[in-house]
């Protein structure tokens, strides 16, 4: 039965083709009819492999079935219908198509089993992403798209590289488990990475992502880096690098969080935290530590995309994003201030909350492997955390100072897109068995223990008192309309300085190679068209001599005849007209 | 505007919450006396570690933060000119 059914990954992209020709209710309903048949179909799949093709004698895979890839595939649809529901009243049918076959794409990694669909679908994803980032129409977009999609075709390069070299030395193009080994392992392992947005190949992630309309954020957010998750732990679990890439990832972003102005880069450097997280816990590569890097993938999806999607909502509603901005929302906006509320509180990891059944996983799979250093990084960012999403976010948006701005609340999709995204946030972190029971490994864990409970509330609290003293005391960070560098400098600075040097040097050899060419075409051209003139000159004059043209008349033929073919100016009928002549001439002699 | 939220326009519901919160505080440090400690490293059986660390976590973060803000800050238009 399943055989019949296309792959989830079509569904979308093929899916996707029909929407222009939709309008109104019907363009909804179909939409989000799309998410449902895929989940129903992720359903009724059995383990194993499904979907194989046979091409030029390989074994093409589309849905290798296993608890890891289901687990994944589940949360990507599901986030799916939040997206598609949040962006339904989006009259751009261009965001909605790009938003598909990006959503297809990802499910199209993630079921795949061998390296040629992946890769397939891998460039896909960077591509259809593009357009969700362009999709704002500002100048400021169409930059940021160009540079993420040069450094995502790079990194597309680095994996087709590692592929190329795989298969020459497997002679197979199904991967599973790969480590760090060789060349070709390191190639696909930081083409993979640079979708993580591991530092230091990370700062595409919160250049391009700020730039997207109210709703493509929110797809963007969820998909790319979440999908780069995944495989690694397919690939490179254990792989103790991730343990240092994951770290960095955890602690760096938050400084720059505290510091940004604009409400959605805050978010994007907390994602990079957030999948700091999960790289520590696929780096640690024990079953706990795996089984939650995949539940902090879950819960992050759907909080990270609660927060965007509040964001969001704001920006659509006011028209600005910055802190400085704005303020006092709540006012007008109170749902969209509790379901943002409700997504920094899971974000946070308070108890009861979907962050703290995951994240808890991971710091103390750090714990049983006795890493003290990463476990008190990885404590020390959960109060970042705090900090920048917990309380930056909703305090400087909805409270803090009264911007005066008396938006209303967004439209109805949109609040029931972040009302399921929040109630799915708080059920999470309630009912936590059914997720730990989609988890790859065979779950032992019981997040709510009376230490761990007071623990992490005290460390929450606590980072919040200082919080409030900082604020009262005027001494916390002021929210001023700023750029900060990041390592994206580097590059874009690179690439003035190449312009720069390409303008300068390849120009002026420009410059000189045309001018010594020029000088030499015209000195050709005149000698062929002077020849010619003195030619017809020749065979003219003794005509006209012949005719009885004498003296004066006949100067003035003779000054005519030379300029008509010199400047051009003789009707191309004559010129036709002697060439046939001369054919002919030719044929009647020979 | 036919409806408006102004709960926090009144200082005395502010000075209301921040007392809960302290309230709050107190309550989680009470607590820890009451649960069993089963932490894998030494420094978790102090009393009061986590909040100890959290606040200094914090504070560490902000002060770090502000300088760096003098290192990687530029004007909004930085990269425009």
């Amino acid at each position: 039965m399943i055989n019949n059914m296309l792959p989830p990954a079509f569904v979308f992209i093929l899916g996707a083709c029909l929407i222009p020709f939709l309008r109104g209710k019907a363009k909804a309903v179909y939409m989000l009819a799309l998410p449902v048949v895929v989940f129903i179909t992720l359903l009724n799949l059995s383990l194993g492999n499904t979907w194989m093709v046979e091409f030029w004698g390989y074994k093409i895979i589309m849905g290798r079935v296993d608890k890891l890839s289901l687990v994944f595939a589940y949360v990507f649809t599901i986030m799916a219908f939040l997206g598609i529901l949040f962006a339904l009243q989006v009259k751009d049918n261009l965001q909605h198509v790009a938003g598909l076959v990006y959503v297809g794409s990802t499910l199209g990694v993630v079921l795949a089993g061998d390296f040629l669909s992946l890769y397939l679908f891998w460039e896909i994803m960077a591509v259809s992403s593009t357009f969700l980032i362009i999709a704002s129409r500002t100048r400021e977009s169409r930059e940021a798209g160009f540079r993420y999609i040069l450094f995502h075709l790079f990194g597309g390069l680095l994996l087709l590289a590692g592929i190329v070299l795989y298969i020459q030395k497997t002679g197979t193009i199904a991967f599973d488990y790969i480590g760090l080994t060789g060349i070709e392992s390191y190639l696909i392992f930081f083409g993979i990475a640079l979708n993580a947005a591991a530092i230091p190949l990370h700062a595409w992630l919160p250049d391009a992502y700020p730039m997207g309309t109210p709703t493509s954020t929110v797809f963007l957010s969820a998909f790319t880096t979440k999908s780069a998750v995944y495989l690694l732990i397919r690939t490179f679990p254990g792989a103790h690098i991730l343990i240092i890439i994951g770290g960095l990832m955890v602690s760096l972003p938050i400084f720059y969080a505290v510091l940004e102005n604009d409400i959605r880069r805050v978010l994007s450097y907390s994602l990079m935290n957030q999948v700091g997280f999960m790289l520590v816990g696929v780096g640690i590569g024990t079953q706990l530590a795996i089984n939650g890097a995949v539940a902090h993938a879950f819960c992050h999806i759907i909080y990270k995309a609660l927060l965007f999607m509040a964001a969001g909502s704001v920006l659509q509603m006011t028209g600005k994003i910055k802190c400085t901005e704005l303020g006092g929302l709540y006012k007008t906006m109170p749902l969209t201030c509790l379901f943002c509320i409700v997504g920094a509180a899971s974000i946070s990891a308070f108890p009861f909350f979907s962050g703290f059944i995951s994240k808890s996983m991971i710091i103390s799979a750090s714990a049983h492997e006795k890493i003290f250093l990463i476990w008190l990084v990885l404590q020390f960012a959960s109060t970042g955390v705090v900090d920048h999403a917990g309380i930056k976010v909703p305090f400087f948006t909805f409270f803090g100072h009264d911007s005066g701005i008396r938006a209303k609340e967004p439209p109805l999709n949109m609040l029931l897109a972040m009302g399921i995204a929040a109630a799915l946030c708080v059920g999470l972190g309630v009912f936590y068995q059914p997720l730990y029971n989609l988890l790859p490994f065979p779950v032992h864990y019981t997040p709510y223990s009376g230490a761990h409970v007071v623990g992490q509330l005290q460390l929450l609290l606590f980072g919040a008192l200082a919080f409030t003293l900082l604020i009262l005391s005027g001494y916390y960070v002021p929210e001023i309309r700023s750029k900060n560098i990041d390592a994206d400098w580097t590059y874009r600075m690179f690439g003035r300085f190449a312009y720069k040097v390409l303008d300068k040097g390849l120009n002026s050899l420009n410059h000189i190679s045309e001018r010594i060419l020029m000088k030499f075409v015209k000195g050709v051209v005149s000698f062929f068209k002077s020849t010619i003139a003195n030619i017809a000159l020749f065979v003219s004059v003794n005509v006209w001599l012949v005719l009885g043209f004498r003296d004066k008349r006949l100067e003035i033929k003779k000054r005519r005849l030379y300029d008509d073919i010199l400047y051009g100016t003789l009707p191309a009928g004559i010129g036709v007209a002697v060439a046939i002549t001369f054919v002919l001439l030719v044929y009647v002699l020979t | 505007m036919k409806k408006e939220l102004t709960i926090f326009d009144d200082p005395k519901n502010v000075k209301r919450l921040r007392m809960g919160f302290y309230v709050a505080l107190v309550l989680v440090l009470i607590a820890e006396g009451f649960v069993e400690s089963h932490g894998e490293f030494p420094v978790e059986h102090f009393y009061g570690f986590y909040a100890v660390y959290g606040f200094i976590s914090y504070v560490f973060l902000i002060f770090v933060a502000k300088i760096l803000r003098k290192i990687i800050m530029r004007k909004e238009d930085y990269y425009d000119q």
